[in-house]
């Protein structure tokens, strides 16, 4: 065992790897997440040059199946393949594989047979992803799927909050919004929690999970409570559907009520970090001198979601955390 | 074990018919342990000897009358056999899936000498015409008895009552609209009353519809971390507490379906308690899996009602113990491979059950002491025939001879290839159990004989 290891000496532990897929932050140790964060620095970079474009991935075939609508994780993902030089395919598949006929299987399948090396895989149902990458040798990452995670957005939420705050240990990070069906939501529990933050969860009861408490998270029912606790909101979108639904009343209620605004912020004994995950109901859940405030890192996110993405791609295809650097050669 | 052939009297090939024709020969299930809690019966080792179809003795050695076929049964129990009062069998409509015929002959390889088939085919089996296929196919498939359950209500859509009475004059054994809950109380109420004059039970599939609509497992943490759509326990308790009341506004017996949760097991005691007319069936499942198994997406681990918590199977134990619910039954659901092999929530609800009840009751509830093998059987043969009014379910002399020969302490793997049913869609695929069947005897003539090899494992 280790107890006889002399403690100036440093650890030959294993070398901590993400695995075939990333699937979700539930199974993921911090370790891990760690790596995918520190991983995700060197790239960032990259971006903010003229010529953006390495070749980690060159040769590396890597299909984006999207079989629920998506501009901004679609086109980040793309973005990140494309500057690490893969060949990528984007494909937009309306309505569930059910009412396209082909089964998901199916379809698999016959991505596998065309010798892909990776699928970004965007899914209504959760679990999809799980499905896919039981299913076939290629490297799967969750683009979302169904209400289940969405782990690249909780992992560029962690990198957005880690660059402002530099460590995330004991730091309040309150979900404000429908966290019932939210799967960025999930994935920010797990990240947050994961990676030492106190994590609050905010919305009225009839949209969170009715075991929330069973989550070890502190739960507001009123706005006002969370903002004098956390030091970021992470505000989520409402979407119309489920006022349609019947799980609240009227969306003018809920920006009256629950809506993150200049007001109650105002209010906060501190300054407040916003985050929100896009895309935006102005008005309903945040105002908009919020999101355009002096805290908003609204669009740190989506730059960060870049860099986190490209980090993801390129553990996942074997390379290592200490290369990442080397990776950038060739056009520097 | 071993099966002697005990004299020249040959079957000669004419009467391959039907469970519940006569045997041309006498049977004598010779040196088991003779197990009929019916009749409070327990002889360690003896005799049950079946003469004409029908029990002639059980209990105490005999000797073997002339032409008689012997099956040596040493160390292995004899009960009355298994019935089941909760089935799919698929046919008509879903042949590909299940046939009547195989749904027998698996209820046979699983120790069960009659089965109860819900009537949710396609079409709907809702009037005499209908209930006479099922019975009719049922002797032709010449395995397991195969009792058909008429629709409580036209197309199962919980509009108009179907014809009870000739669906009953045709075969049925009780009704039910189960796959669906009846959603109006006033039909519900109506039922209830109505099926009195026939003393059949009306079964209920307790859901509300609002609230489980759209789910796909137990609502909990699990769910919640797996981000499925979860249905609450109380989406089954306010149905049966509905169904309890109206059993005691009606005075009509009310059979609860596959219970799933302690408040629906706490809701039968208070009926019982107060003498209302409620009886109760878990399934295999619910008394030995979680919403665990659910993990990893895994569709064989998806069935209505869902898989719930620990506290609810350690409730659910205990009320099969205490006979707070009166019996186990399958819920038999096969499904395609293909059906199943899909997102979790597009996948259908249901697992098949007939070949692994037995083991996963004897693995889970007799080994672990919760129930002795007298109250296995009860649960399984003697109390399900009672409560539905079936024949057999007893070895009194003169009753149908219905019999199950199981060995309780065989160690076997399930392998769903291996399956008579066409249903390959079980959460017990790969575990070992411990009881097997191994001779399914009905009316007096053996219908199922156990290909594995002889012997203790």
């Amino acid at each position: 065992m280790t107890a006889a290891r002399p403690a100036d000496r440093p650890r030959a532990a294993a070398p901590v790897r993400l695995g075939k897929d990333l699937l979700a932050l539930e199974p993921l140790s911090s370790e891990q997440i760690q790596l995918v964060l520190d991983t995700a620095e060197p790239f960032k970079e990259i971006s903010e040059r003229a010529i953006k474009k390495v070749p980690t991935l060159r040769g590396q075939t890597v299909v984006n199946l999207f079989f629920e609508a998506s501009t901004r994780t679609r086109i980040s993902f793309e973005f990140a393949e494309k500057r690490m030089s893969a060949d990528t395919v984007s494909i937009a598949a309306s309505g569930s594989s059910v009412q396209k006929g082909e089964t998901l299987v199916d379809t698999a399948r016959n991505l596998e047979a065309m010798r892909i090396d990776m699928v970004v895989v965007r899914h209504g149902s959760s679990g999809a992803a799980q499905f896919l990458a039981e299913r076939i040798e290629s490297n799967v990452v969750n683009a979302g799927d169904g209400t289940h995670e969405h782990p690249t957005q909780g992992l560029l939420d962690l990198l957005t909050l880690r660059d402002h705050f530099g460590s995330l240990t004991g730091r309040r990070v309150c979900i404000v919004g429908d966290v019932l069906h939210s799967r960025v939501a999930r994935s920010n529990v797990w990240g947050l929690k994961k990676m030492g933050a106190e994590v609050g969860v905010c919305a009225p009861r009839s949209l969170l999970p009715n075991a929330i408490d069973e989550l070890g998270v502190e739960v507001f029912d009123r706005v006002e409570a969370a903002i004098e606790w956390a030091e970021a909101l992470n505000v989520l979108r409402l979407q119309l559907e489920r006022m349609q639904a019947g799980y609240i009343p009227s969306l003018r209620e809920y920006n009256r009520v629950f809506g993150v605004t200049r007001e109650r912020l105002d209010r906060a004994p501190r300054d407040v970090l916003i985050l929100h995950p896009g895309p935006m109901n102005r008005g309903v859940e945040i105002d908009s001198d919020v999101a355009d405030g002096p805290h908003s890192v609204i669009l740190d996110q989506v730059t960060n979601g870049v860099a986190v993405r490209m980090a993801v791609l390129y553990l996942l295809a074997g390379g290592r955390p200490e290369l990442a650097e080397a990776a950038k050669g060739g056009a520097s | 074990m071993s099966a002697a052939d005990g004299g020249a009297t040959a079957d000669g090939g004419t009467d391959r018919g039907a469970a519940g024709r006569s045997a041309a020969r006498p049977l004598l299930l010779a040196g088991g342990r003779v197990l009929d809690p019916s009749q409070g019966l327990d002889v360690a080792v003896g005799d049950v000897l079946l003469v004409d179809g029908r029990v002639a003795h059980a209990g105490a050695r005999v000797s073997a009358p002339d032409g008689a076929e012997v099956v040596d049964c040493t160390g292995l129990v004899v009960s009355p056999g298994f019935v089941d009062v909760h089935c799919h069998l698929r046919e008509p409509g879903r042949e590909d899936v299940e046939t009547i015929a195989t749904g027998a002959r698996a209820a046979a390889a699983g120790g069960f000498t009659a089965v109860c088939a819900m009537p949710n085919t396609d079409p709907v089996t809702d009037n005499q015409a209908a209930v006479g296929f099922i019975a009719r196919q049922a002797q032709r498939a010449d395995a397991a008895r195969v009792h058909p359950i008429g629709a409580i209500t036209l197309g199962q859509k919980g509009e108009r009552l179907a014809e009870f009475g000739e669906m009953v004059a045709a075969g049925a054994v009780a009704v039910s609209d189960d796959g669906k809950p009846v959603v109006s109380a006033q039909i519900m109420r109506t039922a209830l009353e109505y099926a009195r004059a026939f003393g059949i039970p009306v079964a209920d599939h307790c859901e509300e519809p609002t609230l489980a609509h759209g789910g796909a497992m137990n609502e909990g943490v699990v769910s919640m971390k797996l981000g499925l759509k979860g249905i609450p326990s109380e989406a089954e308790e306010i149905m049966a507490i509905r169904d309890i009341l109206l059993a005691r506004r009606t005075g009509g017996h009310v059979h609860l379906c596959h219970m799933s949760t302690r408040g629906s097991v706490e809701l039968i005691r208070w009926g019982k308690e107060r003498g209302i007319r409620v009886t109760a069936e878990v399934c295999p499942h619910h008394l030995s899996l979680t919403e665990h198994e659910v993990e990893g997406y895994r569709t064989n681990a998806k069935m209505n009602p869902p898989l719930r918590t620990a506290d609810d199977v350690a409730a659910l134990q205990e009320a099969v113990r205490d006979g707070t619910i009166d019996v186990v039954a399958t819920d038999h659901a096969p499904h395609h491979y293909d059906e199943k092999e899909r997102e979790f929530a597009d996948a259908p609800n249901g697992i098949v059950g007939l070949e692994t009840a037995l083991g996963v009751l004897v693995t889970w509830l007799v080994d672990p002491g919760i129930l002795t093998y007298a109250q296995l059987v009860d649960r399984m043969a003697c109390a399900p025939a009672r409560i539905f009014n079936l024949p057999g379910g007893t070895l009194r002399s003169g009753a149908v001879g219905d019999v199950t020969v199981f060995d309780p302490t065989r160690a076997w793997t399930v392998d769903p290839a291996r399956f008579r049913s066409k249903g390959r869609n079980t959460p017990y695929a790969g575990r070992t159990l411990r009881g097997r069947a191994l001779v399914t005897v009905v009316g007096g003539r053996v219908v199922h004989r156990d290909a594995a090899p002889a012997g203790r494992a």
